[in-house]
């Protein structure tokens, strides 16, 4: 397979196609056009079906109804339009049926900016619409990750018959990088299995419905619903570290893009000596509480930097329960940190280490007074 | 970092976005890990446009970049903004076409590119944007010139009348940059 160059959100398109979905219902949005723009075109080409609904809340009822007939299917909005789908979503997952789902945030709150943020991670993995459900949630940090995430976002949404939601910024569905698909033609149909609407001549009839007003009964679905949860927190939770195999004081938590933008800074301060680590979650939900706990144990201090006021920070709270000094800095309304800025906060923490406990003795001073008078520059 | 970051400016229209994806795709075909970021603010036409793109032999950390080491200017605004940020030993080149003024960095290499001028030689002054980028091509050796040439012929493939004058202009602006270089050296 050869590599080609790609923007994000085109990537995206492509990669639902590799899965198998030829359906595709939506309603655009900046900066997450580019999917349906690139969908409107690919699809004819493939015999599938684009269609624009009228809104972002027909949209929702499209994908509900097509994976209720058994329909590989996917729509994609950004930050206010996946607001406006998240009633859709909770009967989708009440009715526990497979669609895929992208959001490419961009900066709100309310109609907010178009530019990149990462302010709808807590209504991604807590709380995207009412009662008691969760989707599968993966955080890409590259156009190829997000092709490989769109990719497994199908095999889970059918593996646990759940809504899975990809959650990238702006910059990664604007930006252009190198990018390798899966062959043409290897994505599978949608398996009907025992709960799909395929017209029931022949077999008895299947009914998939959400309202359920006997408590008992409503009672056992949340518990069902539950009990599929904890199986999928138990089986499938992904992350990355990076520069952990090394002694550091300090662990950075970001997800996304963020984490990309704290790697350059890493690497800026590992040539000067200095070791730190990063936890990056890729499931974002389920989150790797105990991986995240476990590169937290090994630091004096962690420092979570997010695109938003502080929303992952709450489950890296969880997963260090109380343990250590957790630092936040946090940029929002489509400002990005850049790498040199990361850097400064990184050894703003650094310095709030008490000496004795440092896992490394101080490096040399001529190293030391170069860092020093890099500072000074800024 | 043995990384080459480039941010590439200008007004919106003037094609910069499209010689950041030339630049990127000849990386990307000599093997190198490339990333290709736009500035895509609520902009049009008339406003300005930025692209920074990232080689590097290993994979791209952050696309997104402080300091850049090779800064491409098409109009004053931009050389205002981004000139100040140009890494120590860094590159700039300037479209002096649109641009009365110089660099004011003595740290830094400095081209200066009569990029519509030279365009028009070529056949367009909308060629401008690819004379800029053939000067940078030509400082820089960083990809290969006949790559890139196959990379705008492969872009313009469905308007192939401006094949001609496209190339021509990558092919004076990087005559432009590998003499400026000799007299670097000299």
């Amino acid at each position: 397979m050869t590599k080609v160059l790609m923007k994000g959100n085109e990537a995206i398109g492509e990669a639902a196609i590799r899965a198998g979905c030829l359906h595709f219902f939506g309603y655009p949005i900046t900066p997450q056009s580019e999917v349906p723009e690139y969908l409107a075109k690919r699809m004819p080409e493939v015999g599938g079906t684009f269609v624009q609904a009228e809104s972002e809340v027909a949209a929702s009822n499209m994908i509900y109804g097509s994976a209720g007939v058994g329909i590989k299917v996917l729509t994609t909005s950004s930050s206010p339009g996946i607001s406006l789908m998240a009633e859709g979503l909770s009967y989708i997952a009440a009715c526990e049926l497979p669609v895929v789902l992208v959001n490419i945030m961009r900066s709100g709150p309310g109609l907010g900016g178009i530019l990149p943020a990462q302010g709808d991670y807590l209504q991604a993995t807590k709380g995207t619409g009412h009662g008691d459900f969760q989707l599968i949630v993966l955080a890409p940090s590259s156009v190829q990750e997000a092709v490989d995430l769109v990719v497994l976002a199908f095999e889970l949404a059918e593996k646990y018959l759940n809504p899975v939601m990809v959650i990238g910024d702006g910059m990664i569905g604007q930006m252009m990088e190198p990018v390798e698909f899966p062959p043409e033609g290897q994505g599978k149909p949608l398996d009907p299995g025992d709960w799909a609407l395929t017209g029931c001549k022949g077999r008895k009839k299947r009914i998939i419905n959400s309202l359920y007003l006997d408590p008992i009964e409503c009672n056992d679905i949340n518990l069902k619903l539950k009990a599929k949860y904890d199986l999928i927190a138990k089986k499938e939770k992904r992350w990355e570290t990076y520069n952990c195999d090394k002694p550091y004081d300090l662990l950075i938590c970001s997800f996304g893009m963020m984490s990309r933008i704290c790697k350059t800074a890493i690497d800026d301060l590992a040539e000067q000596g200095i070791q730190v680590g990063l936890f990056r979650p890729i499931t974002v939900n389920p989150f790797p509480y105990e991986a995240c706990r476990k590169a937290m144990d090994k630091a004096k201090r962690v420092l979570v930097l997010e695109m938003n006021m502080g929303q992952m920070l709450e489950d890296i709270k969880l997963a260090g329960e109380g343990s250590k000094e957790i630092d936040f800095f946090g940029t929002a309304g489509g400002v990005v940190l850049s790498p040199d800025e990361s850097l400064l906060k990184m050894r703003k923490s650094l310095r709030k280490i008490p000496k004795a406990t440092k896992a490394k003795p101080k490096k040399k001073p001529a190293k030391k007074t170069k860092a020093a008078k890099k500072r000074k520059s800024r | 970092m043995a990384g080459t970051e480039v941010l590439m400016a200008g007004f919106g229209g003037q094609g910069m976005l499209l010689s950041g994806k030339l630049l990127a795709y000849a990386a990307m075909k000599k093997g190198m890990e490339v990333s290709w970021l736009p500035s895509y603010g609520p902009e049009m036409r008339g406003g300005t446009a930025n692209v920074t793109v990232c080689i590097s032999p290993k994979q791209v950390g952050s696309p997104y970049i402080s300091r850049p080491s090779a800064l491409l200017v098409m109009n004053q605004p931009s050389l205002e903004k981004f000139g100040p940020r140009v890494k120590k030993g860094g590159l700039i080149v300037i479209n002096t076409s649109l641009v009365p003024v110089k660099a004011n960095r003595d740290d830094c290499t400095v081209v200066y590119v009569a990029a519509a001028e030279i365009a028009q030689e070529a056949g367009t002054a909308r060629a401008a944007n690819l004379v800029m980028l053939g000067a940078y091509v030509g400082w820089a050796g960083i990809v290969d010139p006949d790559t890139t040439i196959q990379m705008i012929e492969k872009e313009f493939a469905r308007k192939a009348k401006f094949i001609p004058a496209n190339v021509s202009a990558f092919k004076l602006g990087f005559e432009a940059g590998v003499k400026a270089k000799e007299g670097a050296k000299a």
